[in-house]
C-alpha cells in the first residue's frame, strides 16, 4: 500500500483567500491512502519545502501529493526534492488548485468543493505512478549558427572559446551582416568596420570554426541533442579553393548593377565581392546579370584570371551535418518605404532609409563619405530625419517601437554635422527613447553641441519642390504647423525580420509571434531559447536590439548551449508511449498521428515501436490505437479511468 | 448598350450642370447611359459623425429605396460628396438590421421597406473598372497632345478608408484617365489636399488660403489645367480665384475643368455639352489648343 | 491660471459623452501630431487638433467650448486616414460641435450670408448649415 503525503499550499491569498485550505487539510487526513496531510502559507519557500522533506522521513512516505500553482512553475522544484529525500522523483505529482480554481473562481463553497476533486483525482493518479527513470541520450558536442551578423559571429566565437565545434552558416557572400554597412556606431562613435572586422577575422580562422558563406540550411531533422541538417551550398561560380581574392575579374567585367551592400545608391560588376573588408575575401557570380549566362558573350574575368578559379558551370552542393544544437541569428531588414504613401512611396529619389544614409556617411561607400543626394549628387546642406517611421503604427505598419531609432538618427545628425559644418540638422520625433549607458548623454552632446534640432511632432507628407522635399510636419510643444524644405530625408524605418527568417522558421518548425520574429519561450525570463528545445535565439531574429544586446544576447545563447554540451548526455522525460507487444497488431495507425515521427514499424516483427528519444508524452497514439496496446507511462488508460471517477462521484448523471 | 442609374444630387442641376451635361454626353459616346433616379431626393451632404444619430441617415435611405423600387440594386453619381455621403450611410444601414428596421417603421408612409441591399459607385469607378482606360483610349478622337493636367481629387473620393475609391496617398485612377486621353499628368502632390469643402460659406479667407496654396503647387508643376471631380472644389478651386488675386494680386490664374469636360473634347465631342461657360477661369485658349 | 486636474474633470459627464456620441478610445491618442501636421485647416485654428484631444483628456471643458478649432474643421478626413493609431479625429470634432449645438446654440448665423448664398453651390450652404447649426 502506498504512503502517501498531501501538501497544500495557501500561496498567500492567492489561493487560501478563496479555497478553504485549511479545512482541507483536515478533510484529507483520513483519506484512503494519505498518511499525513497538512497547509502551508509558502510551499514552495524554504520552510516550506523543508516541512516535506521532513514528513517524507518521519512518515516513510512514497508518493507526494503538492496541491497548489500550475506544475510549469514548480514541479521541477518538487520532484527534486522529493529525489533528496530518497524517493523517485516521478512519485511526486502537483495538484493545481490555483490557475485552474483560486485563479478563476470567486465562490468560496464552489471552488473548495472543487479544490477538492482536483486533489482527489491527482491522488489518486499517484496511488497508481509507477517509479520513472529520466531517459539519456548522447548529445551531439557541436553547434549549428545560422546566420553571420555580429550575435551570430559573437555566438559562434564564444561557443568555440569553450572548446566546441561550431558550423557557421551565412546565406550571403560575406559574413557581418548589417553592423558591416554602418558608418560609425552610437554612443562611442567607433568605426563599425573596425571593431567588427577582427572578430569575422577570427572567425574564419579559429580553429573550431567552420564558416559556410553563401550557403543555406535546407532541412532539419531530430530532435535536442541529436539534429541531422541538410545545407546547400550555393553555386558561386568561383572555386574560393584556388581564389587568390586578387579582384581583377572584378575590374574588368562590363556589366554594373545597382549594389545591394550601398542600398542601391552605388553600382557593382557581375562578378563581385560584396565589400572590401569581406569574410571570405572572394568574389561570386550574379548569374542573373552575368552577359555569359545570359547571351554566352563576354567571358573578360576567365581571361584574367591567373589561378583559373572561374568555373561558370559550378552547381550547388549539398551536405548533411550532425549537430547537438541549433542559434538562429538570422537578424533584421527595414521595412520598405513604398510602404509609406505619405512619404512619396519610394518615388522620391532624396527620400532614403537609415541604412542607406550609413553609405553615404561611410567613407568608403558610393560617394566616399560626402554627403550628397542622390538625385543630382548635390552636397546636403539641409537635412531631416523622421522617426517612427511605419513603427508605433498598429493602425496600418508595425505596432511596436523599433527601439533604435532615436539613437541612430541621432547619431547620424551628429555624423552629418561633423561632416557638412554649415549644414542644419533636423529630427522629427514623437519621444526621444535613449535608456542605454551612455544614450542620454549622447542625445545631450548632440543638442549642447552640434546643434542638431529636435521637433516634436510627426511629418504628415513629403512631395519634391524645385529639387527639393518640403515636409510637412508641426511641433506640438511650440503649437504650430511647420513647414520645411531640406535636400535629403532621412526615414528611421522600422526594423522587420528578414524575409528569410520566416521561410527558415517553416523549415524548422520554430514559433514565430505576430510581427514574424522568433518566438521565445518566456519574455522576460528565457529570452534565449526557442519554444522548440535544441534551438537558440540570438539577435534581432528574436526582437529589435541595439549592438550591445544583441552581442550580451548571443554570448548568454552560447552560454545556454555549452551547457547543454557539457553535462555526459541529456535527459529527457520518461512519461512517454509504450506498447504492449502482445496487443499490437501492427496496424500502424499510431504513425500516422505522431506529430513528432516517434513511431516507427518494427518489420521484421510486424510491431510498431516508440522512439524514447523522440516522443515527447503527447497522447495522440494512446488516443488512436484501436487494440489499446499504446499506453502511457504514470498516465495509463487506469490511471485516467480512476482520476475520472474522483472528479465524478457524486455528481448526478444528467 | 449598358444602363445605370444616376443620381444627380442638388448642385449637378445647379452650379455644376457643366459637370453633369458633359459626364451625360461621354456616358453616351463610352455605351452607357444614365437614366436618372425617379423621384430623388437631397442626400443630406454629410455623413453624420455621431453615434447616436440615425435620423440624419434618412434622406440617404428614402434615395437608397427609390433605387431598390426601380428594380436596380446599384447607381452611380458624379458629386463627391453625394457619393462620400450615401456610401458610408448605405454601408452602415446595409449592414445593421436594427438600424434598418428602426427607419423603416420611422418610414411608415413609404409603400415599401428598404431591404439593404442597394450600393452606389462613383462615376470614376464605372470608368476604371467597367468600361476600362483602354477602351476609352481607343475611343479618343482628339487626344489631348501639348497638355499638361493636374489630377486633383479633393478629400472625399478617397478618405475615410472605409469608401475610398483608390489608395488615399498614391491614387491613380485620374492620372491614368489622363494618360488615356493623351495628356502629360503633372507631377501634383497637392492632389489630395482639401480645399476647405464648406468653410466657403463662413471662413472665405480659409478657402482662400488653401486655393492659393493648392492652385499655386499645380502651377509651380508647369500644369496647364487641373482636373476636378467635385462640384464644391470646383467652386473653392474656380470661382475663388476671384478672391485669392483680390488678396495676392501677383497670383496667376489656371483653368478648372471637370474631368468629364476634358474627357468630353478628348473623345471629339461637341464642345457645347461641356457647357463652359459655367466655368469661371477662361478655358477658350485651351480649347482652342485641343481643337488644332 | 493653472489647470485644475482632478479624477472629477477627466470622468465628468461632459467628457463621457463626447465618448459616447464619437465611439472612439480617446485615452489612446499618444499626440504623435501627424493629424495636426496634416490638416488644411490648422494654420487658421487656435489650437492644434491634437490638443482639442489634450482637452478632452483633460477634461478641459472651457477650452473646449471657446477653441475655434472643431469649427473651422472642414472634415476631410485626412487626420484619421493619417493617424497611426486609427483614431477617427473627425468624430471626436463633430462630438464636441454637438455637445454645443445641441443646447440649441448655433455657431453659424445664416441671415449674415443671404446675399451671398445664391450664388455659392448648394452643397456648400446645406452642408454648412448641417456641420455649424442645430
Amino acid at each position: 500500500m502506498k504512503k502517501m503525503g498531501l501538501f497544500i499550499c495557501h500561496c498567500g491569498t492567492n489561493i487560501a483567500d478563496t479555497v478553504d485550505v485549511e479545512k482541507l487539510a483536515k478533510k484529507f487526513e483520513s483519506y484512503p491512502g494519505i498518511v499525513f496531510s497538512t497547509n502551508y502559507k509558502y510551499m514552495c519557500s524554504h520552510p516550506g519545502q523543508a516541512l516535506i522533506a521532513d514528513a517524507i522521513k518521519e512518515h516513510d512516505l512514497d508518493g507526494v501529493i503538492v496541491a497548489a500553482c500550475s506544475p510549469t512553475l514548480h514541479e521541477t522544484t518538487f520532484r527534486k526534492l522529493t529525489r533528496q529525500s530518497g524517493v523517485n522523483p516521478y512519485q511526486c505529482e502537483i495538484a493545481n488548485i490555483r490557475e485552474q480554481c483560486s485563479w478563476v473562481h470567486k465562490d468560496k463553497e464552489k471552488a473548495t468543493a472543487k479544490a477538492e476533486k482536483i486533489i482527489q483525482s491527482i491522488i489518486e493518479k499517484v496511488r497508481l505512478n509507477e517509479d520513472l527513470k529520466p531517459i539519456e541520450v548522447d548529445v551531439t558536442r557541436k553547434a549549428l549558427v545560422i546566420g553571420g551578423g555580429v550575435a551570430g559571429i559573437q555566438a559562434a566565437l564564444d561557443i568555440a572559446d569553450a572548446g566546441y565545434p561550431v558550423l557557421l552558416v551565412e546565406k550571403e557572400p560575406s559574413i557581418g551582416g548589417h553592423m558591416a554597412q554602418l558608418s560609425e556606431t552610437f554612443p562611442t562613435l567607433d568605426c563599425s568596420q573596425c571593431i567588427l572586422t577582427p572578430k569575422m577575422v577570427e572567425a574564419t580562422t579559429h580553429p573550431n570554426i567552420e564558416l559556410l558563406a553563401y550557403s543555406e540550411v535546407k532541412s532539419v531533422d531530430g530532435y535536442v541533442g541529436n539534429f541531422t541538417v541538410t545545407i546547400e551550398e550555393k553555386a558561386t561560380g568561383i572555386n574560393w579553393d584556388i581564389c587568390t581574392g586578387c579582384g581583377q575579374c572584378s575590374e574588368v567585367c562590363p556589366i554594373s548593377v545597382p549594389s545591394e551592400f550601398e542600398k542601391g545608391l552605388g553600382n557593382r560588376p557581375a562578378i563581385y565581392t560584396p565589400f572590401p573588408q569581406a569574410v571570405p575575401n572572394k568574389p561570386i557570380i550574379d548569374l542573373e546579370n552575368c552577359l555569359k549566362m545570359k547571351t554566352g558573350a563576354c567571358g573578360l574575368c576567365v581571361r584574367e584570371c591567373e589561378a583559373g578559379a572561374i568555373n561558370f558551370n559550378m552547381e550547388p552542393t549539398y551536405r548533411e551535418e550532425e549537430v547537438g544544437a541549433i542559434v538562429v541569428a538570422t537578424g533584421y531588414e527595414l521595412y520598405p518605404i513604398m510602404n509609406l504613401g505619405e512619404y512619396g512611396g519610394g518615388e522620391i529619389e532624396d527620400v532614403i532609409d537609415g541604412l542607406a544614409f550609413e553609405r553615404l556617411l561611410s567613407s568608403s561607400g558610393p560617394t566616399n563619405g560626402k554627403i550628397r543626394r542622390p538625385s543630382d549628387g548635390k552636397l546636403v546642406k539641409d537635412i531631416v530625419f523622421i522617426q517612427c517611421a511605419g513603427s508605433r503604427d498598429p493602425e496600418k505598419h508595425k505596432p511596436y517601437c523599433s527601439r533604435i531609432c532615436c539613437m541612430y538618427s541621432t547619431k547620424q545628425a551628429m555624423l552629418y554635422k561633423h561632416s557638412v559644418h554649415d549644414g542644419q540638422p533636423y529630427i522629427f520625433y514623437i519621444d526621444i527613447r535613449s535608456g542605454g549607458k551612455g544614450y542620454e548623454e549622447f542625445v545631450e552632446r548632440a543638442q549642447r553641441e552640434d546643434k542638431v534640432i529636435y521637433i516634436r511632432g510627426k511629418v504628415s507628407k513629403l512631395y519634391r519642390e524645385n529639387r527639393k522635399v518640403k515636409i510637412v510636419g508641426v511641433d506640438t510643444i511650440a503649437n504650430k504647423p511647420i513647414e520645411l524644405e531640406a535636400d535629403l530625408v532621412v526615414l528611421a524605418m522600422a526594423m522587420v525580420p528578414t524575409t528569410g527568417t520566416e521561410k527558415l522558421a517553416n523549415v524548422l518548425k520554430l514559433q514565430t509571434d505576430a510581427n514574424g520574429f522568433l518566438q521565445e519561450i518566456h519574455p522576460k525570463l528565457r529570452p534565449l531559447e526557442s519554444t522548440t528545445a535544441g534551438f537558440y535565439l540570438a539577435g534581432c531574429s528574436q526582437s529589435p536590439k541595439d549592438i550591445p544586446d544583441a552581442v550580451s544576447q548571443a554570448s548568454g545563447t552560447a552560454a545556454k548551449v555549452v551547457g547543454l554540451f557539457s553535462g555526459e548526455y541529456l535527459q529527457l522525460e520518461p512519461t512517454i508511449a509504450t506498447v504492449d507487444e502482445e496487443l499490437c497488431s501492427g496496424c500502424g495507425i499510431c504513425i500516422s498521428v505522431c506529430p513528432y515521427g516517434a513511431r516507427e514499424m518494427d518489420i521484421g516483427e510486424g510491431i510498431a515501436k516508440v522512439n524514447k528519444a523522440l516522443c515527447v508524452g503527447c497522447g495522440a497514439c494512446v488516443a488512436a490505437c484501436p487494440s489499446g496496446a499504446t499506453d502511457q507511462k504514470n498516465f495509463t488508460d487506469e490511471q485516467i479511468s480512476s482520476m475520472a471517477r474522483a472528479i465524478l462521484k457524486g455528481e448526478k448523471e444528467s | 448598350m449598358k444602363e445605370i442609374i444616376y443620381y444627380p444630387g442638388c448642385t449637378l442641376k445647379n452650379t455644376a450642370k457643366n459637370f453633369e451635361d458633359s459626364a451625360i454626353a461621354c456616358s453616351e459616346a463610352l455605351d452607357f447611359k444614365l437614366h436618372e433616379l425617379k423621384d430623388w431626393y437631397c442626400c443630406g451632404t454629410v455623413y453624420s459623425l455621431t453615434s447616436d444619430d440615425l435620423m440624419h441617415h434618412i434622406a440617404t435611405v428614402r434615395n437608397l429605396l427609390r433605387v431598390q423600387e426601380e428594380g436596380q440594386a446599384r447607381f452611380t453619381t458624379l458629386c463627391s460628396m453625394c457619393y462620400n455621403t450615401i456610401k458610408r450611410s448605405s454601408k452602415r444601414i446595409n449592414e445593421n438590421e436594427n438600424d434598418r428596421e428602426t427607419l423603416n417603421s420611422f418610414m411608415d408612409e413609404e409603400e415599401n421597406n428598404y431591404e439593404g441591399k442597394v450600393d452606389i459607385i462613383h462615376y470614376l469607378q464605372i470608368l476604371r473598372d467597367e468600361i476600362g482606360f483602354d477602351i476609352i483610349k481607343e475611343k479618343v478622337k482628339k487626344p489631348l497632345k501639348n497638355l499638361k493636367l493636374a489630377p486633383y481629387y479633393g478629400c472625399l473620393l478617397l478618405r475615410p478608408n472605409e469608401v475610398a475609391i483608390d489608395d488615399p496617398d498614391s491614387p491613380s485612377i485620374l492620372e491614368d484617365l489622363i494618360a488615356a486621353m493623351g495628356a502629360e499628368v503633372a507631377y501634383y502632390p497637392f492632389k489630395n489636399e482639401c480645399c476647405g469643402a464648406y468653410e466657403t460659406v463662413a471662413e472665405v479667407d480659409l478657402v482662400v488660403e488653401r486655393a492659393h496654396n493648392i492652385i499655386g503647387n499645380a502651377k509651380r508643376n508647369n500644369a496647364d489645367a487641373i482636373l476636378v471631380s467635385c462640384p464644391l472644389c470646383a467652386f473653392n478651386l474656380d470661382n475663388r480665384q476671384k478672391e485669392v488675386l483680390e488678396k495676392y494680386p501677383d497670383f496667376e490664374g489656371i483653368p478648372v475643368l471637370y474631368f468629364t469636360q476634358a474627357l468630353a473634347l478628348a473623345l471629339g465631342l461637341d464642345p457645347d455639352v461641356c457647357r463652359f461657360d459655367l466655368n469661371y477661369q477662361p478655358v477658350e485658349d485651351l480649347v482652342r489648343g485641343i481643337k488644332q | 491660471m493653472a489647470f485644475k486636474l482632478s479624477k472629477e474633470s477627466v470622468r465628468s459627464d461632459f467628457i463621457k459623452k463626447i465618448e459616447e456620441l464619437s465611439g472612439e478610445e480617446i485615452s489612446a491618442c499618444y499626440h504623435c501630431g501627424k493629424c495636426s501636421a496634416g490638416c488644411p485647416s490648422a494654420m487658421a485654428m487656435d489650437l492644434l487638433p491634437n490638443q482639442i484631444i489634450r482637452a478632452i483628456q483633460l477634461g478641459d471643458i472651457e477650452t473646449l467650448k471657446t477653441s475655434n478649432t472643431p469649427w473651422i474643421c472642414a472634415s476631410c478626413f485626412t487626420c484619421y486616414v493619417r493617424c497611426p493609431r486609427g483614431i477617427d479625429l473627425c468624430s471626436i470634432m463633430e462630438a464636441v460641435r454637438q455637445m454645443t449645438l445641441r443646447t440649441n446654440k448655433d455657431h453659424i448665423d445664416i441671415k449674415k450670408y443671404t446675399g451671398e448664398l445664391a450664388n455659392l453651390p448648394p452643397i456648400a450652404v446645406v452642408s454648412a448649415l448641417r456641420k455649424m447649426s442645430s
